[in-house]
């Protein structure tokens, strides 16, 4: 009987306390409204022209009153025999920067981690990290500079015999190109990652592995992988779910009219749909797409990741 | 006190020079890895010695020998070139701005943000994070970003270099984790010391922080020098290029033409005795664009390899 009223009476004060709560971090709030407004029109606020996507979008009408046409841009995606060009070579790209690039950090950890003279190891760490820090517009520049028609290497080419290539022009060499400037930019920057989960392995681990007669080799494969597979679970994870990315930043600089058959991807067309040719509901609805393809394969590899017992994004 | 052991233990901890095997490989298999490694390191390198060398020699040295690794036929021509040439360093100047300014909204919202939702049993701190969260995860596109910086009158304005990217969530999220990593009893016994959530921020948590501070300015400083879509996708003149976009017309699409001209009177010039060529010009102008990172360089390994660790080390 006496118990009835309470719950309300407890509501209530748990009501004003979380009042009370509020107003007492009423400083946190002040310092997050920065953050908030910049994220709210920034990230949020472009939401509203999605809606683009679905309308003839008359830029002197505005968007409000231009008409609504449904599924008419999506419809069109799907007949147009470019689309499945485009899904081709972004798929192409990415599978091959995975299949040759990934492993190279990995690899190149597992060996720097042999190194014992400090001095070199510092040394070699310093010259394979710079290019991580140059823009892709430069370290580009580098490659073109080098691959070019009067550059160094078909000029070392010719000097051994060889028969000098187009690497810049030439389609067949446009995958090999990005692949291996990939590479060289980031292998060495990649490798922190797995040198500092190298770093945190209990030397116990190895004792133990050595006192039951594992060679080098297998202390490596039984000790120092397990050891790095969370590093490379996420880093997978993450190569995974910006596959339909195919390293856009690099592949725009490479992308020229002489290679453009394969090497044109989603990105890059919407750029050249969207900004070069005023397309706009075209753009709008592929990177729409784009956009929620590419959601799903992250969220979904970070729960993969988590769910595997490795680590978690955020 | 930091003491000397500590220091190089901290230093040690940076270049993971502590080999964890017991034994070490047999001497072919370590013959075999360093000079591997070398190699490695020498294809990283040797390109930009080639460039340096390239962009000292003259035209004439360079047509005959492209490989080289020392300069032939000295000259500062190119270098010349490119200073007398004002767009390179107008650009330049631009991009000056847009990083020194940038940097400094980018440390200051993303700071206080960060400590904001690191603190703990503040209501409505799970929808805090999740403002931050949702945009890296998803974003509107290219054209509905375009429309809303056109409706800001940011298109064609050197201010979209400065707002575009405010925050960063990855940065955010990376100082949430060091603020997490000061001990609670700090800020408790401030709190029973009777200061608030400001006093605590400016007095004791900003004063603790400085490495991840300079890691995270850092971050953003260099993600400013190196921007470049920001100015492709949004800026129109070509007086407000800012330095990336610049380049990539000068190194990529070779357009030389915005700089002066050294093509209109080629065909009445004896070409063999020209001193400068695109190549020379290229080279110098890559070279420009790498001393600033090469000077800040030594600061950019140290903070930015603490900042993966700090970034992959929470759970």
């Amino acid at each position: 009987m006496i118990g009835k009223p309470l719950p309300m009476a407890n509501k209530q004060t748990a009501r004003s306390s979380l009042w009370k709560r509020i107003v007492r971090n009423k400083w946190v709030y002040m310092l997050f409204l920065p953050a908030f407004l910049y994220f709210v029109i920034f990230a949020f606020v472009p939401f509203y022209w999605i809606q683009i996507a679905f309308k003839d979008f008359k830029i002197f009408l505005g968007v409000n009153a231009s008409e609504w046409v449904g599924l008419k841009h999506f419809k069109t995606i799907f007949a147009d025999p470019m689309t499945g060009r485009l899904i081709f070579n972004t798929l192409r790209i990415s599978l091959a920067n995975i299949v040759f690039g990934f492993p190279v950090p990995i690899i190149f950890a597992l060996l720097l981690n042999e190194v014992v003279g400090r001095r070199y190891k510092r040394l070699v760490q310093t010259v394979s990290y710079f290019p991580h820090f140059l823009s892709w517009v430069v370290y580009a520049g580098v490659v073109f500079a080098i691959v070019g028609p009067k550059g160094a290497l078909n000029s070392l080419i010719s000097l051994l015999g060889g028969k000098p290539a187009s690497f810049i022009t030439d389609p067949g060499l446009f995958i090999p190109v990005i692949v291996v400037s990939g590479i060289l930019k980031g292998f060495g920057w990649g490798a922190i990652i797995y040198l500092a989960g190298i770093s945190g392995i209990d030397p116990i681990l190895y004792e133990a592995a050595c006192i039951d007669g594992a060679g080098r080799w297998k202390q490596m494969w039984h000790v120092t992988l397990p050891g790095i597979r969370p590093f490379i679970g996420l880093n997978l994870c993450m190569a995974v779910a910006g596959i339909l990315n195919a390293s856009f930043d690099q592949v725009f600089m490479f992308l020229n009219n002489s290679n453009k058959t394969v090497g044109e991807v989603i990105s890059t067309y919407v750029y050249k749909m969207g900004m070069l040719s005023n397309k706009y509901e075209y753009s709008t609805a592929v990177g729409l797409l784009q956009g929620v393809v590419s959601t799903l394969l992250l969220v979904s590899a970070n729960a993969l990741s988590k769910r595997l017992g490795e680590k978690s994004l955020w | 006190m930091v003491t000397r052991d500590e220091k190089t233990q901290k230093k040690r901890d940076l270049d993971f020079s502590t080999t964890s095997y017991l034994n070490r490989a047999s001497l072919p298999v370590r013959v075999f890895i360093y000079s591997f490694i070398a190699a490695l390191c020498l294809v990283c390198l040797l390109p930009f010695i080639n460039i340096l060398a390239v962009s000292l020699s003259q035209a004439q040295a360079i047509n005959k020998n492209p490989r080289m690794l020392f300069p032939e036929q000295i000259t500062i021509e190119a270098y010349k070139y490119i200073f007398n040439t004002r767009t390179l360093l107008n650009s330049f100047g631009i991009t000056v701005f847009a990083t020194v300014v940038g940097t400094l909204f980018n440390l200051l919202v993303t700071t206080m943000g960060a400590y904001a939702v690191s603190k703990k049993n503040v209501p409505g701190q799970k929808i805090m994070m999740w403002i931050v969260i949702i945009p890296m995860l998803i974003g509107a596109g290219l054209i509905p970003t375009y429309l809303l910086y056109n409706e800001l009158k940011l298109i064609d304005s050197v201010w979209v270099l400065v707002v575009s990217g405010l925050v960063a969530p990855f940065n955010l999220i990376l100082m949430r984790n060091f603020f997490w990593s000061i001990p609670d009893s700090i800020n408790e016994s401030a709190e029973i010391d009777g200061a608030g959530d400001l006093t605590i921020f400016f007095r004791i948590v900003l004063p603790l922080s400085k490495s991840v501070l300079a890691t995270v300015g850092l971050f953003y400083a260099v993600g400013h020098w190196n921007d470049y879509f920001t100015g492709l996708y949004f800026i129109n003149s070509n007086d407000k290029w800012p330095l990336q976009v610049m380049l990539k017309s000068i190194i990529i699409d070779f357009n030389m033409a915005g700089m002066g001209s050294i093509g209109g009177g080629v065909s009445t010039v004896d070409v063999s005795r020209l001193v400068l060529q695109p190549e020379n010009i290229r080279a110098a102008t890559i070279i420009f664009s790498i001393v600033p990172i090469l000077v800040l360089y030594p600061f950019l390994q140290k903070y930015f390899v603490k900042g993966v660790i700090v970034g992959s080390v929470k759970g």
